[in-house]
């Protein structure tokens, strides 16, 4: 019997070209988290410089970034179904992140591209977004 | 024992000091303070010594009412009336406070009729549903120390989210069954991210985003002896059948094995139904040997808060008393989402920064709203509030208790005291205007 299950794999990759075949956009994943400087940050004031630093850059692999064609320090857009921020970008180091993944610090900016529905859970969807990256 | 003994005039050393900055609570810690200031904490780590040495006293006043300086007596008053006008008020935050706090946030809360959460929900809440569906094979990190001889991370980064996990507790340390330390035990590090932790491992095993709760049910599978397609539990996990397999057999042959998870597994897609994955994997394990699961928690009295929430209504987070007794329901009583959907018309957010941390459409609703801020820092949050108090800091200014993330209590060692009042004496204050309010209406 057909159940018409829904396929749990996760959503394919789209990418937009423009007339020169150029890269425009693509879907990433984006995963935010602690890192040790945003919790030091916390302790000095979250609007002292160590926090605002730490939680205003996204790590990408740097295969994606060359495919990109984007350089580092370099700003992006992230656009996710609930919001869109501009940030920098810093290439992750040696394998931290497999290609199509992307971390950040959590902040005000990653709470930006967070939805308000909890799914009936109380926490937000706040790991694993998708959200379409484009060059500024 | 703590001991304070000047050494000097302002110098003094404060040995056994408690680190809250995360739930780990090291309670080994050794100050030096030099008058209000800290400037040693030996034995803490990065986020420790970052906790004990930026917490002087804050140069402001100790309350704001409309961002106007205001006696802490006029604030605890216009916060009590705040709360007791409104029709659905919100008491939310409550991790980095002490029990005593707790207590009597959760005392307003019930006079009030209020929904009452912490910030559980937004952190371990999907591990707390969990535990009411599957259970918990439980362990204090003592335990871990003298017996676990396999450690487990899943989704979890404690080298920077709870740098001393491994050292105090669960890899380094040499334990009664575990004599050789680091030499008796294999350690397993699984995350969609080659994390700073993963140095840690002896196997670090990185799976597809978003597919915890494939990668768990396949190990569930594996335990209990149930075949398995490798084609699709390789397409679905991202690793060969083969890899789990052996994982699952090392895993088998441990004496005993401890799992500890994080929120790469609550905060992804799946939530409670990942936690109740991983807490059923560690229900199978039991029937091949002895298997723990802890959730790594972040805050330093997170742990705390649970508990209290859970003496006081028999539910750890998200509950309602606006009928008069407590009802439980996550995604309708909890803080997120009755900001989120515009219900709530007052707050008071305790040690808590939802206007950083939530969602966009929660934080402009919880900006439209009356609401009471209790913290030592200024922070987003306090910025907005209508009646904001600074505060002073757990554990480096004021005594009490908090909980470990293993459920252990833990006294609090302050090293100097602080212009500020504390949390408690602010939560006291409100709770008696509170009820000041309530008897002049009935009265009537």
């Amino acid at each position: 019997m057909t159940t018409g299950r829904r396929s749990i794999v996760p959503r394919t990759k789209k990418i937009t070209f423009e007339r020169n075949q150029q890269i425009v956009s693509e879907i990433f994943i984006l995963v935010p988290g602690r890192s040790s400087q945003q919790g030091c940050g916390i302790n000095e004031g979250k609007f002292n410089e160590t926090y605002v630093n730490a939680t205003s850059f996204v790590q990408m692999n740097p295969k994606d970034m060359l495919r990109l064609g984007i350089e580092d320090d370099e700003k992006i857009e992230l656009k996710s179904d609930f919001g869109r921020i501009e940030i920098a970008v810093q290439k992750a180091k040696a394998d931290e992140l497999p290609i199509g993944l992307l971390f950040m610090a959590y902040g005000d900016l990653s709470s930006r591209l967070m939805g308000g529905d909890t799914h009936g859970s109380g926490m937000p969807t706040s790991k694993g977004l998708d959200v379409e990256v484009k060059k500024v | 024992m703590a001991t304070a003994e000047p050494e000097k005039a302002e110098l003094k050393i404060v040995n056994d000091a408690t680190c809250t900055f995360c739930g780990c609570v090291c309670d080994d810690i050794q100050l030096t303070v030099d008058g209000h200031k800290i400037t040693k904490a030996k034995k803490a780590c990065v986020l420790g010594t970052s906790w004990f040495l930026n917490h002087e006293i804050e140069d402001r006043p100790p309350c704001f009412i409309k961002g106007q300086p205001a006696t802490v007596e006029a604030g605890i008053k216009e916060a009590a009336k705040i709360l007791y006008q409104a029709r659905y008020p919100l008491i939310y935050g409550l991790s980095d406070t002490t029990v005593e706090s707790q207590r009597v946030a959760v005392s307003i809360a019930d006079w009030i009729g209020a929904n009452l959460d912490t910030t559980t929900s937004v952190c371990h809440g999907p591990s707390g549903m969990a535990f009411q569906s599957a259970g918990e094979s439980t362990c204090s990190l003592g335990e871990v120390k003298n017996r676990a001889d396999m450690v487990m991370f899943w989704g979890s980064n404690p080298a920077e989210s709870h740098p001393r996990h491994f050292t105090k507790y669960s890899l380094m340390p040499k334990g009664m069954y575990v004599p050789n330390g680091r030499k008796d035990r294999t350690c397993v590090m699984v995350d969609v991210r080659k994390t700073k932790s993963a140095k840690a491992a002896d196997i670090f095993i990185q799976i597809k985003p978003r597919k915890d709760f494939e990668a768990l049910w396949t190990l569930r599978a594996l335990a209990n002896d149930i075949e398995l397609d490798p084609e699709q539990v390789e397409r679905e996990t991202g690793n060969p059948l083969s890899l789990w397999q052996d994982l699952m057999d090392k895993m088998k042959a441990c004496k005993y094995g401890v799992i500890f998870f994080g929120m790469g597994l609550t905060m992804t897609r799946g939530k409670h139904a990942n936690s109740e994955g991983i807490l059923s994997l560690t229900r199978d394990m039991n029937r091949h040997t002895r298997f723990a699961c802890k959730p790594n928690r972040g805050h330093g009295n997170v742990t705390g808060a649970d508990n209290v929430v859970t003496w006081r209504t028999g539910y750890p987070f998200g509950v309602n008393l606006g009928r008069g007794f407590p009802r439980f329901n996550p995604g309708e009583y909890t803080a997120s989402d009755v900001l989120a959907r515009g219900e709530a018309d007052a707050a008071m957010i305790i040690a808590s920064d939802p206007m950083a941390n939530f969602s966009q459409p929660a934080r402009e609703h919880l900006k439209t709203i009356p609401y009471v801020a209790l913290d030592p820092k200024e922070t987003p949050t306090t910025k907005h509030a209508a009646v904001s108090f600074t505060v002073a800091t757990y554990g480096i200014n004021v005594p009490g208790t908090v909980y470990r993330m293993d459920d252990v209590p833990i006294p609090l060692r302050p090293a100097f005291d602080s212009p500020h009042p504390s949390d408690l004496k602010i939560l006291q204050g409100i709770e008696k205007e509170v009820l000041a309010l309530r008897s002049a209406e009935f009265a009537r």
